[in-house]
């Protein structure tokens, strides 16, 4: 088990080095170089004003010099004023060596975001929080649902409640976040008049329910028809095994069939399958807080994607691909450990 | 000025009237396919429940809509009219005496027209990219499922690295006005593009190899078309100037066909490793076949159905995918009449207008959930065998 384990995280290193090493190579190609530089000037900055600013500020070093440092295994040397001799820092809201030292993200430093002018962790981690806010309640509304609406519908297949409850989930798993979130905001927010159609006061008032409550089902209600319907699948296999006849002969009541012999068994696969949404639920992530103005995740992701924030971008996407990657182990892992058939060599 | 408008039943009518050429062709197919149903094999058992039904029904429904969209749509779906910016539905534009049936945007363009001609791209691109991430899955996740050891190692790891990057991130840097200024997208067409012929040249060749003079005809066939629509999507250059794309829907077509084609990849060799234990592969194997040979003439029937099924659910998602790209105004120009692009638009004035965001809101849905329902049945269907 623990070979597993660390064979796979050797695996994640390797994936999360090939990942940044594209997403850099993305970056860094010339039209959005130039996009940056624009950004950091003005809109009429001439093609020598660019190319010496981007000089000046080492983008123009090698390639795999630039990755290196980045990742922290090259020395980062700063540019030094030929008059005083003193280094002139790339930008000054962020304080950076004036000694050639190694500084990338191995060492903890993140670099600093262009767009925002702070250093990186000071602009993610607020940001991650307020998703972490955004995903504990949507999970909390999202999995008790998602499973009762699966194990009610699954547990006798072919019912009035089975098809009633297939039909709905099938259509809410055709209604994208950004679709529902329309819908959503125009009944209850243009019509009623029930909630607030921007989670923007949020982000520093606190949330509450008046401005929380679309956001959150905006986004489960795509994960909801998802879940539901494994876990239905899984539950109408469970119900026709062996062991759940045995039971019903043996006399027990279908109720405690369902709740002690099947319910257990019938989980395990939807485990697996919420586990394996994030990388989805990162998308709606991105979607829902920027239809509703959510400053979190999503919303620093788009921002740094439309101003090619380099650093920015890579912790973003470095932060994402490591979410996707450990839960594809946890939910593995959990399968294994859920499920004794399953043995990891 | 006060402008004419319609009643609520008045809208209803009048819209359900403009669709008169889907409904025909509509009525058209489904008389024909229950009435012969028993010889339509598994597409006329689909008729046989009402989940199907109601699938094939809602997706031959917009097939139908973009094919007929010419005469559907009153307007044109760029046309302004200046008196109907943000008109109620149901306003009668007084120039033309025809109604504006779902109101118009804030550019005073007619919301009806724009959802009617934004599914012909929908429905261009979206089965489209389903197929070329098909053949590319398949082509891929045959050997290895079958072959195992480096081959299989070498290319999960790849699908795995793809299916890492969160969909939404690959987009932001792939989709991007500064990546067509490179050669990147046109790199990448090159390399999936070519997959297809591949396929159609290795399915041709070891099925008939035996025949010479069939084998020739059908090589140079999948030749001849593959390089026409590979000179046509690549290059831009076809020398008929039929099959062509711009720069832009190169740019989408290229990225959706890249995220969804390891999900193909892994089911294919998952199927594989399953199928490859069958007897009916062991006697191929004994026969002394070529390992190609069965891969594509034993292995790739057998995993059809789940193929098929999986298939109606990736238009859906692509579908989906499209969406979100036109919702964060990726790729597709600012006035394409898309859905995901018309929804954005409208998404942003939600408090002042509601009925802009409505229509296409609605037709994306419908077309996934056919889409979804069509797969359903298709999976009870295959189960039943």
């Amino acid at each position: 088990m623990l070979g597993f384990i660390l064979r796979r995280l050797g695996v994640m290193a390797l994936m999360m080095l090939c990942l940044t090493l594209v997403v850099f190579f993305l970056v860094n190609l010339e039209p959005n170089l130039r996009k940056l530089a624009i950004s950091q000037l003005n809109m009429r900055s001439s093609t020598e004003e660019i190319e010496r600013w981007l000089e000046d500020n080492g983008y123009r070093q090698n390639f795999f010099v630039r990755y290196g440092q980045w990742l922290g295994v090259v020395r980062q040397v700063p540019s030094i004023d030929p008059q005083t001799g003193t280094a002139i820092p790339r930008f000054a809201f962020c304080d950076e060596a004036a000694q050639p030292r190694y500084s990338g993200i191995l060492q903890g430093d993140l670099g600093c975001s262009t767009k925002f002018k702070v250093p990186i962790a000071e602009k993610l981690l607020p940001a991650l929080g307020a998703t972490g806010i955004l995903m504990f309640w949507v999970m909390a509304v999202m999995i008790p649902v998602a499973l009762l609406i699966g194990v009610l519908a699954g547990m006798r297949e072919g019912s009035r409640t089975d098809r009633t409850l297939s039909a709905a989930s099938i259509a809410t798993a055709a209604t994208p976040e950004y679709i529902s979130g329309v819908i959503l905001t125009v009944v209850f927010a243009s019509w009623l008049g029930w909630f607030n159609g921007s989670a923007a006061s949020a982000t520093h008032q606190g949330v509450t329910f008046y401005n929380f409550t679309l956001p959150v089902l905006t986004m489960a209600i795509y994960g909801i028809g998802y879940i539901a319907r494994m876990t239905r699948a899984s539950m109408v296999e469970v119900m026709t095994q062996q062991y759940i006849r045995t039971a019903r002969l043996k006399g027990l009541s279908f109720r405690a069939v369902v709740l002690k012999h099947a319910l257990r068994n019938a989980l395990i696969a939807p485990f697996t399958v919420v586990m394996l949404q994030f990388p989805w639920l990162l998308t709606g992530v991105v979607i829902v807080e920027v239809m509703f103005r959510y400053q979190g995740f999503g919303f620093t992701l788009v921002e740094a994607a439309a101003n090619n924030d380099i650093d920015l971008l890579l912790a973003c996407s470095l932060i994402s691909v490591f979410v996707v990657l450990s839960t594809q182990l946890l939910s593995d892992l959990g399968y294994a450990l859920l499920n004794p058939r399953i043995r990891v060599r | 000025m006060q402008l004419e408008t319609l009643g609520f039943f008045g809208i209803a009518f009048a819209a359900l009237a403009r669709f008169w050429p889907v409904w025909l062709a509509l009525a058209i197919v489904v008389v024909l396919s229950l009435s012969f149903k028993r010889r339509l094999g598994l597409y006329g058992q689909l008729f046989d429940t009402g989940v199907g039904l109601a699938g094939v029904t809602i997706c031959l429904f917009w097939l139908f809509t973009a094919i007929f969209a010419g005469v559907i749509a009153p307007f044109d779906p760029l046309q302004q009219v200046a008196l109907l910016k943000d008109a109620p539905p149901g306003t009668i534009d007084p120039g033309s005496g025809s109604a504006f049936l779902f109101g118009g945007d804030r550019l005073a363009r007619d919301v009806f027209s724009r959802m009617i001609f934004g599914s012909r791209i929908v429905l261009a691109i979206a089965p489209a990219a389903t197929l070329f991430a098909l053949m590319i899955g398949v082509t891929l996740g045959l050997p290895a499922g079958y072959y195992g050891g480096w081959i299989d190692s070498i290319l999960t790891f790849l699908a795995n690295l793809v299916l890492a990057f969160p969909v939404i991130l690959l987009f932001y840097l792939l989709v991007t006005p500064g990546i067509r200024e490179t050669a990147i997208p046109q790199w990448l067409a090159g390399v999936f593009f070519i997959f297809p012929m591949i396929f159609f040249s290795t399915l041709f060749y070891t099925r008939f190899s035996g025949r010479p003079g069939l084998l020739t005809v059908l090589l140079g066939a999948t030749i001849v078309v593959g390089g026409w629509i590979y000179a046509g999507l690549v290059f831009n250059a076809d020398p008929l100037g039929i099959v062509s794309m711009s720069p832009n829907e190169l740019n989408i077509f290229v990225a959706v066909v890249f995220a969804s084609s390891p999900g193909v990849f892994r089911i294919v060799r998952g199927l594989t490793l399953d199928l490859k234990t069958r007897d009916y592969v062991a006697a191929a194997q004994t026969r002394g076949e070529r390992p190609w040979y069965i891969m594509l003439w034993e292995v790739l029937p057998n995993a059809r159905g789940p193929l098929i099924v999986d298939g109606c659910l990736r238009i859906g998602y692509t579908t989906i995918l499209l969406g979100t790209l036109g919702f964060f105004g990726l790729g597709l120009a600012p006035e394409s009449p898309d859905w995901g692009t018309a929804i954005k638009e409208s998404s942003r004035l939600l408090r002042a207008y509601v009925h802009p965001a409505l229509p296409p809101a609605f037709a994306l849905m419908s077309f996934v959930l056919g889409l979804n329902l069509l797969a359903d049945a298709l999976r009870e269907q295959s189960l039943k065998d």
